[in-house]
């Protein structure tokens, strides 16, 4: 009756196997290393530059391990933190501004380990050390913001189609419109229904005053937000990027809030400086007139920008516009020539200043300067083909698609939509993170030999089975941690641990039960069989209640504690298959084939 | 090895009057501690920059608060932890006019005596977050009790559901209470391990429950209490060399885990102690107390043989 079928083994066998092979990374370590990454979209990871990278090492005797090019970047492996250090300064001044180098560990593990998908556990920032921020999104300067724009343009619109009204007046989230009489006011409200969409207006009536009253509609509000949060995340990852940090994190949490994880940074004050700062955008001329050499002083007047594709750019002084004045920026086709375009919204202010300047610029070019730590870029650099009024300009010609999306996520993401306030910060030292994975290693070290010198002076044989049992279960735990990238913090190895230690009640459960069994007389080989069978009900339902607990510790932990909780579900799906598979088929292959047993080794 | 070796029923039940009362003592005194002390709710909840500063030699607590005195910081909490090279700060909300950039200006600060101070560890937590937390905290309990409470109830039968669920959460208000009245530090790796042992704890109802139903259908003659008595006396064994396990986990973590792990432990191993009484001498007193009996027990058996394969 203690036999499984030949198949049951084997399943055990491969899951175990299976559980081996994905821990194995973790055992190999991981080695300091310099990560490429291109930053301009025209630019792609490929085997020239991992040829250049290679090159460029080896010009300068530094032997890496390993270069390799994975698909958005080329990673160069060293053996020690002073050539990974003197490397990033070799690539970072051989590539230039376009490529980005970045600081990073990459695991030792052999190329097959890779190849099947088998990396480390990802470590958690306490672990490895690094910032984590959460920013809190001024949502309702955001609204204020957009509202104030649309009060502007019910002035312009008013007194461009000639309605009389004797004040615009914004309080809060509430505009009012002030009219003369009902007849204009009618007139105006048809006029501002059809050109704003996104305002509910409504009359109100106060004496011999007539009033219109503008709110912004709820689900336009929710347009506003999720576009200050889209271009907020957008803003940070351009920011971010000139960090030079490898692997960033930036997320969206909840609905007003942005996580900014940064792996290996030290320099907060630096990260915290980048976060909070503002960029601006403004329109100037091109300076056609003038001839330039590059490396030569700019004529009087004038100032010398790189534009996208790095070649450079004689641009006028005197400014057009700024981004303040622009609403929005959408990527779209020209209606004639159903070429891609980008289709930018200004603001009434905007609106004028823009007619005036392209009535007197015709045939010229401007250019769209981004400015980021007071160092421009010319995002692009059109020609004006007529005088544009009504706000609504369109930027087409030799652009495709992708690019006219990524210019109008530039030009929308060249300031914040919204104000940030750093609500959360958790920075934890390189030092303390390697100390904290001394601790956490070192406490299950420890415990699990605890645990396993008494299981097998309690238990006997039985004990050394629930021991190898226990074993399997950290195996595969690790395994499925790696294999899912779960990420592995503090409270996670706590939780390993915890797991492991909850993980020997079902053994516990199944070898009480034998001992009770035979004390009741049965037979060794009916006392093991019904040991596992009445065993299982209750691991069951025990674990099933802990599981609960997980779940909704996962729901509503943050950070940490959600790290726990991963560790906490994982370990209880884990611990169940070792209990009551794994210690089975062991004892199965042991005891199963005697068919006289008249004693088992249960203490 | 054996240390149980018990034939006779222990006659738990009996015991009854004694164990509920002192369940209640020590309930209504850990409810008074919470109510009168009040929890020493760490940076999580409450707001406010935490710092770990490492010095190559000793530091001089005394320099490093004056230092703080000159920035305008008059009641930040110093203290050495660990060895007497580790700082703690901790500033409250309060004083903190700057949010985030504190931690810097505080860094610069310190660097100005001793260039050698290296930054360990920075928390900032802004008043929005600490509300939250604390909101979340107390969703997930109540979420996972009600859980664990449906989940016994529709497994056994509803009398087992509340009189687990209550002795759980009677450990889960002793354990707040013993952080009350030692003030120890509560944070989010503690509220974690409050809701680690509410699931574990229940594993242990769990399993004097299962006997207790096992026992409803094999001693068909016996009286409640002896049934109830026989189920704890022959889990005994398993209850105690399980927790025994557990606890040798959970105080590696307490002496080797560092400080973040510390007080986790702690929770746990208060958690695991009494979890051990409370299932044993609240629980199964709680079940004598709602009137279990065979009847209700022989409704629910058709449910559940049609739950099991």
């Amino acid at each position: 009756m203690n036999r499984y079928p030949l198949w049951k083994y084997l399943l055990v066998l491969f899951v175990f196997i299976c559980g081996l092979v994905y821990t194995l990374p973790n055992l190999y370590g991981e080695s300091p290393a310099v990560q490429v990454l291109p930053i301009r979209a025209n630019l792609k990871a490929d085997n020239a530059l991992l040829q250049r990278v290679d090159e460029a090492l080896k010009a300068a005797n530094l032997n890496a391990e390993g270069v390799v090019l994975d698909p958005t970047s080329v990673k160069a492996r060293f053996n020690s933190t002073d050539n990974q250090l003197k490397a990033k300064d070799i690539l970072q001044a051989k590539l230039g501004d376009d490529y980005m180098v970045a600081l990073n560990l990459q695991s030792r593990s052999p190329q097959w380990l890779t190849a099947i998908n088998a990396r480390p556990m990802y470590l958690g920032l306490d672990l490895r050390g690094g910032v984590h921020f959460l920013l809190q999104i001024d949502m309702k300067s955001a609204l204020d913001k957009a509202l104030e724009a649309s009060s502007g343009d019910i002035r312009s619109t008013l007194r461009e189609r000639s309605i009389a009204y004797s004040g615009v007046s914004r309080d809060g989230r509430l505009v009012t419109i002030k009219f003369r009489d009902a007849e204009t006011r009618s007139k105006g409200e048809v006029e501002l229904t059809q050109r704003f969409g996104g305002l509910a207006f409504n009359e109100k009536n106060e004496g011999t005053e007539f009033f219109l009253l503008a709110t912004l509609k709820p689900e336009e509000e929710k347009r506003i937000q999720d576009f200050a949060v889209q271009q907020n995340l957008v803003t940070l990852r351009n920011r971010i990027n000139e960090l030079g940090v490898a692997e960033p994190i930036i997320q969206q949490q909840g609905l007003d809030r942005i996580v900014v994880q940064l792996p290996g940074v030290l320099d907060t004050a630096h990260a915290k400086d980048i976060l909070g700062r503002t960029a601006t955008l403004e329109v100037r001329l091109v300076d056609d007139e003038h001839q330039f050499n590059e490396g030569s002083a700019a004529p009087f007047g004038t100032e010398m920008f790189k534009d996208r594709d790095g070649s450079m750019l004689l641009v006028k002084k005197s400014v057009l516009l700024t981004g303040e004045r622009i609403n929005d920026a959408q990527p779209g086709f020209d209606s004639r020539t159903n070429e891609a375009a980008v289709h930018i919204n200004l603001d009434s202010a905007g609106t004028r200043k823009f007619k005036d300047a392209t009535r007197e610029n015709v045939g010229k070019r401007m250019a769209i300067v981004l400015f980021e730590k007071g160092k421009g870029e010319v995002v692009t650099a059109p020609v004006i083909r007529e005088e544009i009024g009504g706000g609504r300009v369109q930027i087409s010609g030799q652009m495709n698609t992708k690019e006219a999306n990524d210019i109008s996520l530039l030009l929308r993401a060249g300031a914040l939509a919204a104000p940030m306030e750093i609500i959360e910060e958790r920075t934890v030292g390189p030092s303390l993170g390697a100390d904290n994975i001394v601790r956490g290693f070192r406490s299950t070290q420890i415990g699990f030999a605890a645990i396993a010198i008494f299981m097998i002076a309690y238990y006997m044989l039985f004990g050394a089975v629930s021991v190898l049992a226990l074993g399997a279960n950290l195996l595969l735990l690790v395994a499925l941690l790696s294999m899912l990238q779960a990420t592995l913090t503090l409270p996670g190895m706590a939780g390993i641990a915890l797991t492991l230690g909850m993980a020997i009640d079902a053994n516990v459960l199944i070898n009480e039960r034998i001992r009770e069994e035979l004390r009741n007389g049965n037979t060794p080989q009916a006392s093991i069989h019904a040991g596992y069978e009445q065993a299982f009900r209750t691991i069951l339902d025990s674990n099933i209640t802990t599981l609960i607990a997980g779940i909704a510790l996962f729901m509503f932990g943050s950070g940490a504690v959600r790290g726990f909780a991963v560790v906490l579900c994982l370990g209880i799906l884990t611990s169940m298959f070792s209990a009551m598979m794994i210690s089975r088929a062991l004892v199965n292959l042991i005891y199963g084939r005697k068919l006289r047993l008249n004693n088992i080794s249960i203490g | 090895m054996e240390f149980f070796k018990i034939n006779r029923n222990i006659p738990f039940m009996s015991y009854g009057r004694y164990t509920t009362t002192i369940s209640l003592v020590t309930f209504v005194l850990a409810v008074f501690f919470i109510a009168t002390k009040g929890l020493n709710f760490g940076v999580d909840f409450t707001g406010g920059t935490v710092m770990e500063v490492h010095y190559s030699q000793a530091a001089d607590l005394n320099k490093v608060r004056g230092q703080l005195t000159d920035m305008g910081l008059h009641d930040v909490l110093v203290q050495n932890f660990g060895s007497s090279h580790d700082v703690l700060l901790q500033v409250s909300l309060k004083q903190n006019v700057v949010g985030a950039q504190l931690s810097e200006m505080i860094l610069d600060k310190l660097r100005q005596q001793d260039a050698s101070v290296e930054m360990r560890r920075v928390e900032f937590v802004g008043p929005q977050v600490g509300k939250d937390l604390v909101e979340n905290g107390a969703l997930a309990l109540l979420l996972v009790s009600i859980g664990i409470a449906c989940y016994l109830w529709v497994r056994f039968e509803w009398k087992f559901g509340l009189a687990a669920i209550i002795a759980n959460l009677h450990d889960v208000v002793i354990i707040i209470g013993f952080f009350a009245f030692f003030q120890w530090d509560f944070s989010l790796t503690v509220l974690a391990a409050l809701l680690a042992v509410l699931g574990y704890s229940v594993n242990e109802s769990v399993v004097v429950f299962d006997r207790i139903r096992e026992n409803f259908r094999k001693m068909r003659k016996t009286e409640v209490a002896e049934i109830i008595d026989n189920a704890i006396t022959r889990t005994m064994s398993r209850t105690i060399i399980t927790h025994l396990s557990t606890q040798m986990m959970v105080t590696a973590m307490l002496f080797l885990g560092g400080e973040t792990l510390h007080y986790f432990a702690l929770a746990l191993t208060i958690g695991i102690l009494f979890s051990i009484y409370s299932s044993v001498l609240v629980a199964s007193p709680l079940l004598m107390l709602m009137g279990v009996s065979r009847e209700d027990f022989i409704k629910t058996e058709k449910v559940t043989e049609e739950v099991l394969p």
